[in-house]
């Protein structure tokens, strides 16, 4: 398999990255709601979660689908959820 | 308000039951607090309710899907959506309260949809077309890229061996595989664990361990990621 300098970077760029605690994908995904209305709202999500940052800067996975969760929040534009509920 | 009373198909597993569809003038479906979500999608199911959720879902969904199979969306998002309420319901229980409830059940659908668009589009992936890295073999340089210096390309080329080295000398032969489908193929995680017979979380946890393990290979020879990536960047 041939190594490519954009491979070597990715690994390498990964190695940088490596923490010995990270948090896995199941752990992400359970704060990634939390996470993204941070983001959205324009709230330091990093510093607040940053195992959950670490993990979406170097996992494609979860990254990918963070992404398409704001883009779902963000087209949905962000409409407050918390009224009342309407009589009916 | 517009009442509507209309036997609902997608929802037969619930049994034969006509809900009655509540919309606002503007057609917009009751909206609910977290506490009123998870009251009214806990048995028993209050109809309005699964349905407010399951279209909340498909606007969701087919934003999401629009981008990225357009030409399918609409299905698409209707199946996905019935599949995440699904879930969506049988886990109602693990619901935090930590975001709205909508975003978190948009979570779960999203994550339902890419997954198994990721499916489709790797079904044809095989583990056993990886090939071994051969670490005495020449490493040219890709020509999708422009061709740097001849000095820069020693550099790169060095780098590239040393990477290789300690992959093949460092890793297990399955953290080596993992590393070669995830890294180097970008084959998604959940497909490779699949074919691997695990789960994503321990994927991640092998993959995760292996960068530990090159991390420290590097540092024993006193040399550090960041030393490498300048070498090609």
């Amino acid at each position: 398999m041939e190594l490519t300098p954009r491979i070597i970077k990715n690994i390498v760029a990964a190695l940088k990255r490596t923490q010995p605690n990270e948090i896995d994908c199941g752990d992400c995904f359970d704060r990634l709601e939390r996470f993204a209305e941070m983001t959205l709202a324009g709230k330091a999500a990093g510093k607040a979660l940053p195992l959950v940052q670490l993990h979406l800067e170097g996992c494609r996975d979860c990254g990918e689908e963070f992404e398409a969760l704001l883009d779902v929040l963000r087209g949905l534009g962000g409409q407050e959820q918390t009224r009342s509920i309407t009589a009916t | 308000m517009t009442e509507l009373g209309t036997p609902v198909p997608y929802l037969a597993h619930f049994g034969q039951v006509t809900f009655r569809l509540t919309v606002h003038s503007d057609n917009r479906p009751t909206v609910r607090s977290n506490e009123a979500w998870v009251t009214a999608l806990s048995p028993p199911h209050d109809p309005g309710a699964l349905d407010d959720l399951r279209s909340e879902l498909v606007r969701g969904l087919r934003i999401m899907l629009a981008s990225r199979v357009p030409e399918q969306a609409g299905p698409l998002a209707e199946d996905f959506a019935q599949d995440a309420m699904m879930q969506i319901l049988a886990s109602i229980g693990s619901f935090r309260g930590e975001s709205r409830f909508t975003t978190w059940a948009h979570k779960i659908a999203v994550r339902i949809a890419i997954t198994e668009l990721r499916r489709k589009r790797w079904k044809d992936f095989s583990l056993e077309s990886l090939s071994a890295p051969d670490s005495h073999a020449p490493r040219p340089i890709s020509k999708e890229s422009e061709l740097p210096s001849p000095e820069t390309q020693a550099v790169q080329a060095n780098t590239a061996e040393i990477v290789q080295q300690l992959i093949v000398e460092t890793l297990t032969e399955k953290q080596r595989l993992a590393l070669q489908a995830v890294m180097f193929q970008g084959v998604p995680l959940e497909e490779v664990a699949r074919r691997m017979g695990t789960s994503r979380n321990t994927l991640y946890k092998l993959l995760h361990d292996a960068r530990l393990s090159l991390k420290h290979a590097l540092e024993a020879r006193n040399l550090r990621p960041e030393d490498l990536l300048s070498d090609v960047e």
